[in-house]
Order: structure tokens, then C-alpha cells, then sequence
């Protein structure tokens, strides 16, 4: 059968100790077995590494940060679009999600297709928003507090104990045993990632991660089990392995089918000793892991740019138990004509 | 104690035990894998003990004290549960 030429626009592609998902879901695509994927890389940085691997990114483009306003980088995805004529466009930034979400139709009308969550799905299970979620869908949650202020944080005391998890908007958590350390992370979040800032009561056991795909009617298209087996001081999984557990996949049909969730998604979970689930985080998107899903048997990213592409899509009802990642690092070398060359043209 | 082994878990020819519900993974010394073979077949804890008393140097009582801490060791892995 040929494969059907498709061309993907893809951000995330910055491969370092915490990594987007553009690559993994671009290694994901050059695996399909139906689709002939040209992948147009939308690089922020001029030191993306993905902008330099030319043996999955065929061009990459510069693009404005989402902070500078959604015009700017719908204007520069236009211009882009005019030379590439970008079939899909699958943004891997959570910063960047709710201005494309916003501008669905508009890219629709350019012919480029998405396939992301509607704004309702992406707004409810804010982190802000995640106890309320909890109690609507009934999946245990530990209780959490949006804090714009110090004087917040210490009103807290009288609700919760320490341990706190101090997290950022988008991204970020960190562990405060103390009232020094809750303010000290409410500072060094805060400054990056701007108000407010994430209290979360900290619920102590093992970190699983489920990565899914809803197909926005209550069907889940696929989804993986992960237990993260060596996670990084920027809390990210350096190592992880797929599960057979019942009990996780039911929770995520639970949520896809309760949600009617459309896209991708990362379930953030903890199991506690009582081997309960608590679910501490959605993320409205692929995660960095995604290719583990595609090793394990289920092209998720594939079956994402079907679904944006108005094709009909087969669930996935079986992966590989017990297969393993190991994230590594690995010095690429580069000319300076390629640096260059993006750091001028704003394109390679 | 009336222990199995958790239906998750698999047992190697290595001795590599692996969990595919939590992803966990242990290593046996051959004794700890003939004990577990003997656990997953069934074996009653008086079973084991003979068996192992006749095959190696030891006697019953302190072979029983090795297999419950061996078993509790089990447990708290959650590699084996209770039942009946």
C-alpha cells in the first residue's frame, strides 16, 4: 500500500536533560506504515537540537515564543504554511496550547489541522482546577491550592501539613519539607513561570504515568501504563518500563469516556501503599516518553495525525508488558553554517 | 503462612523475577529460585522444608526460620499475597 504524503509541523524540539516530546513523536512518525511524513520542525531556540537532526526533520523554522502573543506565531506558522503547506500541526509545549486552541478555526480555514483538546477538557483539569475534577469524575486527587502570595502560603498551614508540592503553572515541582523551602520554590517558580503558583498536598508512593490518546467521542484510541524506574533531579524519567495493570488502564478509559477527551494526554499518577491511585496531573499532550508507547506497539503519534486528518482509527487494545526506555545523552556535532544559518535566516 | 505468587509476577530460568504490575525486578541466588519454583508449584511450607532438608545440609528448624523470613521478604515485595 502507498503511503499517503503528509506534511507535519511539529514544536518540542528542544532534546536535552528535559526533553519535549517533538522528537519522540517524530521518531514515532517516520515509523508509520501508512503515512510518508514530511516534518517541519518549529524551533524557539537556535540551540533546539531536533533543528540539527536532519535525518528526521526535514526543515526547521524559527518561531516566536507563545509569552510574545499569539499573533506574532500565527503569523509566523502563516508564512510558514505558505512555502510548506502544513497538513497537521501538533504543538508539545503546554505554554503553547491554549492560544492554538483558540485559533482552531482560523488554522482550519488555512487547511492546517490540529487535534487537541477543546478548551473546556484543557481549562478543567487545570492544575488549579484538578480537586473540582477529582470530585466531578470521582478519581482520588490530593487536595491543592492556587497561591498568588507569601501571606498565601502561610494561611495554608491551618489546612495541610508538611510536606508540600510546590508546583508552577506549566511546568516545574518541587518538594518543600518546611516553610523556608515552600517560600523559597513559591520564589524560584513564580519568577519563571509567572502566578499563580500550585500547592499540592504531597501523597507519598510510586510515580506511574499513563500516555493516551482520546479520540473527543469517549473512545480511547490507545493508551500505555508507565512506572517511571529512575527519575532525574528535574523529575523526569531517565528510565522507565510499560505495566500490566488493570487498575490504571480502567482510570484512563474511566476519564477519556467521562471527558470525551480529544487528543493527547499524560496521566500523572501516584500509588499509594494502599494501592491507590492518585491522580496529581493531567497534561493536555504527548509526553516526552510517547516513543516507549510507540515500541510497545501502539504509534500514537500516527494515530494522532489521522484522527487531525478526519480519518476513521482502529483502537489499540494490546502493547509490549515489561518494555524499557533509557534516555541518554549524546553529543551531536554541528556545523557553524547550520547555526548560522538559524540564528539569521530563522530557518535550516 | 498460605502464600502464591502474584499472577504479575514471572520467574525466570535466570532467577530474574519481574513484576509487570509495578514494573519492579529482583534477583535470586539458586536457592531463592528453587524455593520460589517450589512456591509456584503449590508446594505446602512442609513440602518445601523436606524437600530442602533432604537436598541440602540443614536442618528442618532452621531451615523453617530462613523460609518465613524469606516469605515475609516476599511479601513486603508484594511478589507473593495470601489467599485462602
Amino acid at each position: 500500500m502507498d503511503k499517503l504524503p503528509v506534511t507535519i509541523a511539529v514544536s518540542g524540539l528542544n532534546n536535552i536533560d528535559s526533553p519535549g516530546p517533538g522528537i519522540p513523536v517524530i521518531r514515532g512518525l517516520r515509523e508509520s506504515s501508512t503515512l510518508k511524513p514530511r516534518i517541519i520542525g518549529l524551533a524557539y531556540e537556535n540551540l533546539e537540537p531536533g533543528a540539527y537532526m536532519h535525518e528526521l526533520v526535514d526543515k526547521t523554522y524559527k518561531v516566536p515564543y507563545p509569552g510574545e502573543g499569539i499573533e506574532p506565531l500565527l503569523e509566523r506558522i502563516r508564512f510558514i504554511h505558505e512555502k510548506e503547506k502544513i497538513n497537521v500541526l501538533i504543538p508539545n509545549f503546554d505554554s503553547e496550547l491554549f492560544g492554538l486552541m483558540k485559533s482552531d478555526a482560523l488554522l482550519n480555514s488555512w487547511g492546517i489541522k490540529m487535534f487537541l483538546p477543546t478548551l473546556k477538557q484543557f481549562e478543567e483539569r487545570h492544575k488549579t482546577n484538578l480537586p473540582a475534577y477529582g470530585k466531578k469524575y470521582g478519581v482520588h486527587v490530593p487536595d491543592s491550592w492556587p497561591v498568588t502570595s507569601h501571606s498565601d502560603i502561610y494561611d495554608l498551614r491551618e489546612k495541610a501539613e508538611f510536606p508540600y508540592v510546590v508546583k508552577g503553572k506549566f511546568y516545574d515541582a518541587y518538594i518543600a519539607y518546611d516553610m523556608d523551602q515552600a517560600l523559597m520554590y513559591f520564589n524560584k517558580i513564580s519568577a519563571k513561570w509567572g502566578l499563580p503558583i500550585v500547592i499540592q498536598e504531597f501523597v507519598k508512593g510510586t510515580e506511574v504515568n499513563v500516555v493516551a490518546l482520546g479520540d473527543g467521542n469517549g473512545n480511547t484510541i490507545g493508551a500505555v501504563p508507565m512506572r517511571k524506574q529512575y527519575i532525574t533531579d528535574k523529575g523526569k524519567a531517565w528510565g522507565g518500563i510499560t505495566l500490566d495493570d488493570d487498575t490504571m488502564m480502567d482510570l484512563t478509559h474511566k476519564i477519556i469516556s467521562a471527558t470525551k477527551w480529544r487528543g493527547g494526554m499524560e496521566l500523572e499518577l501516584i500509588r499509594n501503599a494502599k494501592n491507590e491511585l492518585y491522580l496529581i496531573e493531567i497534561n493536555p499532550r504527548l509526553p516526552a516518553w510517547v516513543y516507549l508507547a510507540v515500541a510497545a506497539g501502539q504509534n500514537l503519534p500516527e494515530a494522532m495525525v489521522k484522527l487531525a486528518m478526519g480519518q476513521e482509527v482502529t483502537p489499540y487494545t494490546q502493547y509490549d508488558v515489561g518494555k524499557m526506555f533509557i534516555r541518554y545523552s549524546y553529543d551531536m556535532i554541528c556545523n557553524l553554517d547550520e547555526f548560522e544559518k538559524l540564528s539569521t535566516l530563522g530557518e535550516l | 503462612m498460605n502464600l502464591k505468587i502474584k499472577r504479575s509476577v514471572a520467574l525466570s530460568d535466570s532467577g530474574f523475577v519481574f513484576d509487570a504490575s509495578t514494573g519492579d525486578s529482583y534477583s535470586l541466588n539458586p536457592v531463592g529460585q528453587e524455593i520460589m519454583a517450589l512456591i509456584k508449584s503449590g508446594k505446602t511450607d512442609s513440602e518445601i522444608t523436606a524437600y530442602m532438608t533432604e537436598k541440602f545440609d540443614v536442618d528442618a528448624a532452621t531451615f523453617d526460620r530462613y523460609l518465613y523470613d524469606f516469605k515475609v521478604t516476599l511479601k513486603q515485595m508484594q511478589i507473593i499475597e495470601d489467599y485462602g
